[in-house]
């Protein structure tokens, strides 16, 4: 029952989807569209089952005063302040029926010049990052970093006003060698075979994956307790 | 006290003091979203109490967030609004007069067992509604990568090598199909695993790998770049909507 069933739901799941797009008809018609709404459902549900772990784990945190607790009182106020502003839409101008990130209300206050600055200074963080990586990869000398590096920096210049500036000289037949274009080229060319390439193997992972779910062969998603 | 403990609380004063007078010109929330850039911005640093806090408010934050665009963009209209359409006539009128689907307890159903994964004793229920997700993206995911992902890119790799136009023979585009077909080939040999990679084989692999590389480089760019543009709108923030010193 705890293992069998759920293999069991996998299978027919997988493979009621599968005859679904290859009979578009009445009882297999909307069944793909209904699975996916009932997927998207269930995913709420997983934010808050998520979202419920999260309040656990960091109360758990502040009542056993462990290591850095008090930051813990910092997630537990910004994730109850922002529960409460979304659910009850709290200084919501629409009232109860208004837009939930309607401007001028408390969530879209606390969105835009809490979560927005966060988020944003989180991923620019990032650039210093990469750029100290950049440097790792050029002392690592080898072929592939300096081919990588090249066309970086190729495509970083070749997006700027400043790369079109440096080679604006180039004109006529040498045209091409203009970073924009060489950029536009390495995009297009040699950029999206490497992409092909990838997105081939991953279309090969991903369908041998699904086979091997649908015939219930693969089962390590269910955890390791036995029956 | 210790000379660097002092200057520990010397330096939170003056942050308090600087903010508590930025607060009065600016408002609160200006305010405090310069002082959360500024607390992530100070990992550069090191690792502080400032980007602790800032980090751990984001975490508290974005879980509700997404918590509460899950609840009022997908349960209430799609769940509770097909389930029962009366009952969410109060916050969505135009659903109240609906038909009611009562296949909608489908996924009400699992998505309860899915919380039973907080119950320690329960928490094998969830398995269910976990092994229907997979079923489902998997049902729909290989139909979908095959079609897309795979045919389609074959089909689209498989252009003429030899391109002619209105103006005769086109070298420029020659070459692109060349490369494309050429590297999609060296690519795809360079991720077969099951042949070592010798001989002819191996110079193909060899090739594979340039062509990957040259990808890696080009997303390598895209991301720096838009690093930075969020880096330059962070600035921005700082400088023209915090201290006014822009226009």
């Amino acid at each position: 029952m705890r293992r069998t069933f759920p293999i069991l739901i996998t299978v027919v799941v997988g493979w009621v989807l599968i005859v679904a797009d290859f009979i578009p008809h009445k009882p297999f018609g909307n069944l793909g569209d209904d699975f996916a709404l009932y997927f998207d459902i269930i995913a709420v549900f997983a934010f808050i089952l998520g979202g419920g772990n999260l309040f656990r784990i960091h109360l758990t945190k502040v009542q056993k005063k462990k290591k850095d607790w008090p930051f813990s009182i910092v997630t537990l106020g910004g994730f109850i302040v922002m529960l409460a502003a979304g659910l009850f839409k709290i200084g919501n101008p629409g009232g109860i029926q208004g837009d939930v990130a309607a401007v001028g209300s408390l969530f879209n206050d606390m969105y835009m010049q809490i979560f927005t600055p966060l988020q944003a200074s989180m991923f620019a963080l990032l650039a210093f990052f990469v750029g100290s990586a950049s440097y790792r990869a050029f002392r690592a000398k080898t072929t592939e970093a300096t081919i990588l590096l090249i066309a970086a920096f190729i495509v970083l210049l070749g997006r700027t006003p400043f790369g079109l500036w440096l080679t604006s000289g180039l004109t006529g037949d040498m045209s091409f060698l203009q970073l924009p274009n060489l950029t536009d080229w390495i995009m297009d060319v040699p950029n999206l075979a490497g992409q092909r390439a990838i997105m081939i193997g991953i279309a090969l992972g991903v369908i041998s994956m699904s086979l091997r779910l649908i015939l219930g062969v693969e089962r390590t998603y269910l955890g390791g307790d036995s029956d | 006290m210790t000379r660097r403990q002092l200057a520990t609380y010397i330096f939170f004063g003056v942050v308090v003091i600087l903010f508590a007078i930025s607060v009065a010109l600016k408002g609160f929330f200006v305010t405090f979203g310069a002082f959360l850039t500024l607390a992530i911005f100070s990992f550069l640093y090191d690792d502080n109490p400032y980007y602790k806090f800032a980090e751990h408010l984001f975490v508290g934050v974005s879980a509700a967030y997404w918590m509460c665009m899950g609840f009022w963009g997908t349960m209430v209209p799609n769940l509770f609004g097909r389930l029962y359409p009366p009952m969410v006539g109060p916050v969505i009128p135009a659903l109240k007069d609906n038909p009611s689907d009562p296949f909608m307890l489908i996924p009400l159903i699992l998505g309860i067992m899915l919380l039973m994964r907080l119950s320690s004793k329960a928490g094998w229920i969830s398995r269910w509604a976990l092994a229907f997700v997979v079923g489902t993206t998997a049902g729909l995911n290989l139909v979908r990568y095959l079609r897309s992902d795979f045919i389609q890119q074959i089909s689209s790799t498989a252009m003429p090598l030899y391109v002619t136009n209105s103006a005769g023979f086109s070298l420029g585009e020659t070459i692109s199909n060349i490369v494309i077909f050429i590297g999609v080939m060296c690519g795809l040999i360079y991720f077969f695993f099951s042949k070592e990679h010798k001989g002819a084989f191996g110079a193909g692999a060899r090739a594979g790998v340039i062509v990957l590389m040259i990808t890696f480089g080009a997303s390598f760019g895209y991301t720096v770049m838009a690093r930075i543009s969020l880096l330059v709108g962070r600035m921005q923030y700082l400088l023209d909507s915090w201290l006014g010193m822009i226009g």
